[in-house]
């Protein structure tokens, strides 16, 4: 799929070129290097370990957990695996740096190129765009540096020094900002189906470097920016439709593009020089001589490739191999806990198309209607499974699924019980429908006689007729049938 | 390659180290006469030689994913030159 | 009670254990003569409750027939080492209040072995130097002097506080680190013993690193025999070092035998550099002979790459230092200095400009400059790939030698001063220590008798990977050979 998103100038045309980086946090217990914990929202400095706050002597030792998380996370986008890799050590200074230096991997990743399919078009998931990933490196996290607590002073908060990070870096493959931000929600669907990483946004566990360049379509890459530390997937098309358009205004101006680092403000929705970490950059990374190369053995990459689950690509196929639309199949996959409830609603026997309408047509109203979410503990599948076996039996209609589904929100316990007690469940004894349409009939000879002189539109009164005599519960196919047959006798 | 008074200050700031002039001055002849002298090592022949980051020569071991540490504030800001709220506290950074 | 003061470690432990002598009277003895030692500056802490404290626990435990190796000893701890609630340093005015809430492994399993400790043992400032004259707490001064002057000499370095204390007697033995040479070469100019083990054997972890792929810990004590039994209770793997070998250590004091018979000794041909004066060669010449002695057969070996260790050692040991020593930057721990409406960074280097002294300083400058952008490849990975080839010059010597000989130092302990005003001449002290050093080796100095002036002369042993057994038996050959030196009479 080619992008035909062009960015405007006086000059002619520009095309946005766009390469990701993205830092996400490794669902861990403790950090890649110490035993100290991970956890969110801890008060400040509590999770910190001596190795943390780089105290003079302390050593670094690798999690093991870390590591497989990242590896099984290459596996996912099939990506190479390097069964030698080293730690590096990036050298810079800053107050939410306690070693002076970050260590990370730039000469020997853990995890080597790779790729992840996006569909950029929400409504069309079927035109597909393949993006390259360049590499995937495991990394220190910094801490914290709060600004405004003191008129004089910033305060540094190490709980997070020292947590893992998977660095997974794009190649410079996408066109638009539908692109990234569809490879953005695709990786974080992927990671969270893998279970390396939470992809919470907000409270950072996943957040982009975006780097943007334009040029003219089919030209050399122009010089690119890089702006750090984006949060949320709307942010990033933000960044890259405001560099996009302030860079071919510099360009058209006569002004060089300046390589650099810079930050995005969601207040205004602009990006800004930032001013750097090391004046010049030069990180002088070299091999951290506290650690050794890190060798993987075939049993531990055969247990990271058996424990991965079916991913979102594959799920999908299966979806739409069962009928499903392409559409559905893809809402249904996008977030790993649909999928999985999904699953375990086709499980119970349900017919797949007629549970993908049900999930995705008639649940959402429901609950929405009354503000409950997906996640609610009384939105089981089974729940769903019972309502969809009652309408495929035909004991209740569709509409009435709706209805029992309300209810039991309201009222808990079993749809099928519900169903029983209310009385609701509608009969399709053709031998009880049959003499409730004779009556209507019966009752209604001028209607019939008009109906048979050619107003077919009466049919519909019929079938109201019959049902109301039923008090709603005949099935409405056997009502129109034994209408039919009776009429056009 | 010989360095030069820019030099020095140039890495004098990498390294975040304060420099007068004076000392600049005087460190620069004593690392070139260091920087020369190692630059023997362009007599030795290390085409095709990998180079050597560590002597242990066994793979590096994994340590179990478990809270073993942390949970000691009191230990981290021990020795801490300014501390307040039970956090380190440094001059303000404007970002 | 004095007298104590002039024992081994071995001599004070089986006292103490026949019943000779109490663990506390170990104690008290070295107490007083730490207190009388200052004109030394060997201390740079004193910790005598601590070694009564431990002595107190020896007696105890000897009562109740529950002796640990060392119990009954007291040793000097360099102040590289992190112990618990007590200065800890590293010769820096950057660490001058430092007092770490941990205890390194060593010194913690020293502490699990029964010693005790006397004190925080005086050193270059974060182990660089070759003459304690780098330190922020002003230079050791040996306790050694020419014959007919009293003109101060250095102990040697980093370890000279260490060198200096066990050679004055105010220490049965040490604590060392070597990165370069740092134990070897001081125990070479105080006419001691110290070994430097195999690379990994012990543990990092809690030592102030210097150089990380160099760094290791090791014993300074009078005798062979007394270095096998402290470094069997310093080593041992240890999970908190990613480097440290997980293998068993060996009872190296039972495995003690002068009797060579078998072994061959290396005599590296290029190590006749120029410029070694004649009674370092003739004392070279002499040791081989004793190890032919003990039934050893010299053989001459090849290391060619050895020249260019010591150019080496200063691309790669700066490297890893200027990256070590960034954490130094006054917002954790240690020295702040703030400037006058600065901010941030300014704050880092006026720290860092009044924390380090000069040659930490030349060190981190080279270090820094050898990493950065455009000469990374030109400086350090070169030196990486000299470093193995001097690794593989060993694995091949090996092959036709069990140990190699070398001297320990190129003189003997210079005038306190007399090289401090030329990095280059300084580094030059290691030369034939530093290659052991590149390739992880075990190496061990013990002393070979006297210079013309009467100051001592190390002879230096070079071992296979691991073993230190062998190291320490031709050490001890030559300890059972070589004149005995006196230690210096106490003046200061
Ligand atoms: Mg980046
Ligand atoms: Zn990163």
């Amino acid at each position: 799929m080619v992008s035909d998103y062009r960015i405007q100038g006086e000059q002619g045309e520009y095309e946005v070129v766009i390469g990701l980086e993205v830092h996400a946090q490794v669902v861990s217990k403790a950090k890649l290097f110490s035993g100290a914990a991970t956890a969110f929202g801890a008060e400040p400095n509590t999770q910190v370990s001596l190795v943390d706050a780089a105290m003079p002597g302390m050593l670094p030792v690798p999690n093991r957990e870390c590591i497989r998380q990242a590896v099984r996370t290459g596996m996912a986008i099939e990506a190479k695996i390097n069964k030698w890799s080293r730690f590096d050590r990036k050298n810079y200074f800053y107050a939410d740096l306690p070693q002076g230096y970050q260590i990370s991997q730039l000469y020997h990743p853990l995890v080597g190129e790779g790729e992840i399919t996006v569909s950029p078009d929400e409504k069309n998931p079927d035109k597909t765009k393949t993006i390259g990933v360049e590499r995937i490196h495991v990394e220190q996290d910094a801490g914290k540096l709060m600004h405004d607590q003191h008129p004089t002073k910033s305060y540094v908060d190490l709980n997070r020094s020292g947590v893992a990070l998977m660095e997974i870096v794009s190649k410079p493959d996408m066109r638009s900002p539908a692109e990234a931000g569809a490879y953005i929600r695709k990786l974080r669907s992927i990671l969270r189906y893998v279970g390396s990483c939470d992809g919470n946004m907000e409270e950072g566990s996943m957040r982009a470097d975006v780097n943007v360049s334009v040029r003219k379509p089919g030209e050399e890459f122009g010089t690119r920016t890089e702006t750090k530390n984006v949060n949320s997937v709307r942010f990033v098309m933000q960044v890259i439709e405001y560099e996009a358009q302030r860079q071919v205004e510099a360009i058209e101006n006569g002004e060089a593009i300046v390589q650099e680092t810079r930050l995005f403000d969601p207040n205004t929705g602009t990006t800004r020089t930032l001013r750097s970490k090391e004046d010049a950059h030069d990180y002088r990374y070299f091999p951290d001589p506290d650690l050794l190369p890190l060798e993987l053995d075939d049993a531990f990459l055969e247990e990271c490739r058996a424990s991965l689950p079916e991913l979102p690509d594959a799920k999908l196929k299966r979806y739409e191999d069962l009928g499903i639309s392409a559409y559905n199949a893809a809402v249904l996959t996008a977030e790993v806990e649909t999928a999985a409830w999904f699953d375990r609603l086709l499980a119970t026997g349900a017919e797949a198309k007629d549970a993908s309408n049900w999930v995705n047509s008639v649940l959402p109203g429901i609950l929405n209607a009354k503000d409950v979410d997906f996640a609610d503990p009384r939105n089981t599948p089974e729940a769903s499974a019972e309502i969809l076996a009652m309408v495929a039996k035909g004991e209740i209609s569709k509409g009435q699924a709706k209805e029992v589904f309300d209810l039991y929100l309201d009222e808990g316990g079993s749809p099928a019980d519900i169903v029983e007690k209310k009385g609701m469940k509608q009969t399709s004894d053709t031998g009880a429908i049959e003499a409730k349409v004779d009556e209507v009939l019966a009752a209604n000879a001028d209607k019939v006689a008009e109906f048979k002189a050619g107003k077919e539109a009466l049919f519909g009164f019929f079938v109201g007729q019959t049902m109301k005599a039923m008090q709603g519960k005949a099935n409405p196919q056997v009502v129109n049938e034994i209408l039919k047959a009776k009429l056009s006798s | 390659m010989s360095v030069t008074l820019d030099d020095v200050r140039h890495i004098a700031n990498l390294a975040r180290i304060a420099m007068s002039d004076e000392e600049a001055a005087k460190l620069l002849p004593e690392l070139n006469n260091i920087l020369g002298w190692v630059e023997q090592l362009g007599e030795v022949d290390t085409d095709g030689v990998e180079p050597l980051a560590t002597v242990v020569d066994m793979a590096m071991r994994l340590r179990e994913d478990e809270v073993t540490d942390g949970n000691c504030r009191d230990a981290v800001l021990s020795n801490a030159p300014d501390a307040e709220h039970g956090f380190f506290a440094v001059p303000k950074v404007i970002e | 009670m004095s007298g104590l003061t002039d024992k081994t470690i071995a001599e004070l432990r089986d006292g103490f254990r026949s019943g000779e002598f109490t663990a506390v009277e170990i104690a008290e003895g070295f107490n007083e003569a730490v207190a009388a030692s200052d004109r030394l500056n060997a201390y740079v802490e004193k910790t005598p409750e601590l070694a009564l404290e431990a002595a107190r626990a020896a007696d105890a435990a000897k009562a109740s027939g529950d002796l640990k190796p060392l119990s009954g000893i007291p040793i000097g701890m360099k102040d590289l080492f992190a112990t618990e609630g007590v200065l800890t340093s590293a010769g820096s005015k950057m660490l001058a209040n430092f007092k770490p809430p941990y205890e390194s492994t060593v010194s913690g399993n020293l502490k699990a072995a029964g010693a005790g400790m006397l004190g925080k043992l005086n050193m270059d400032e974060f182990a660089m130097g070759s003459s304690n004259e780098t330190c922020a707490h002003g230079n050791v001064i040996s306790p050694w002097r020419r014959e007919g002057s009293n003109a101060a000499l250095t102990p040697g370095g980093s370890s000279g506080g260490s060198a200096a204390a066990v050679a004055a007697g105010i220490a049965p033995g040490a604590t060392g680190t070597d990165t370069g040479g740092s134990i070897r070469q001081p125990a070479a100019f105080t006419g001691i013993c110290g070994i430097k083990p195999t690379y990994g054997r012990c543990s990092r972890w809690g030592i102030v690193s210097f150089a990380s792929s160099l760094d290791q810990a090791g014993p300074m004590a009078k005798t062979v025999r007394d270095c096998a039994i402290m470094l069997g209770a310093m080593a041992g793997f240890d999970p908190k070092d990613s480097t440290s070998i997980d293998a068993p250590i060996p009872d190296w004091e039972a495995g003690l035998s002068s009797d060579l018979k078998g072994k061959r000794v290396g005599v590296p041909k290029e190590y006749r550099i120029d410029g070694v004066p004649g009674e370092i060669q003739k004392l070279w010449d002499q040791g081989l002979e004793w190890l032919r002695d003990a039934g050893a057969e010299p053989v001459e070996i090849s290391l060619p790459h050895t020249k260019y260790a010591l150019p080496t050692y200063y691309i790669i040991a700066p490297a890893e230092a200027s990256s070590n020593l960034a954490r130094y930057d006054g917002v954790r721990y240690g020295l702040r200095e703030m400037v006058e409406g600065g901010g941030l960074h300014d704050m880092y280097k006026a720290t860092r400009a009044d924390g380090f002294g000069a040659e930490v300083k030349r060190r981190i400058m080279i270090g820094t400059y050898v990493l950065s952008a455009g000469f990374y490849d030109a400086y350090f990975t070169k030196a990486q790939k000299v470093r193995a080839l001097i690794k593989e010059d060993f694995r091949k010597a090996f092959e036709t030698c069990d140990l190699i000989l070398t001297p320990t130092a190129p003189s003997a302990a210079f005038g306190l001063g007399e090289k401090m005003s030329d990095p280059l001449a300084m580094y030059l002290n290691d030369v034939f220590a530093v290659p052991a050093s590149l390739a992880g080796l075990p190496a061990m100095s013990v002393p070979g008798g006297l210079d013309d002036a009467g100051l001592p002369l190390g002879l230096h042993l070079i071992g296979k990977e691991m073993d230190e057994q062998t190291v320490l038996n031709a050490g001890l050959a030559i300890e059972e050979r070589a004149p005995k030196i006196d230690m210096p009479e106490k003046w200061w």
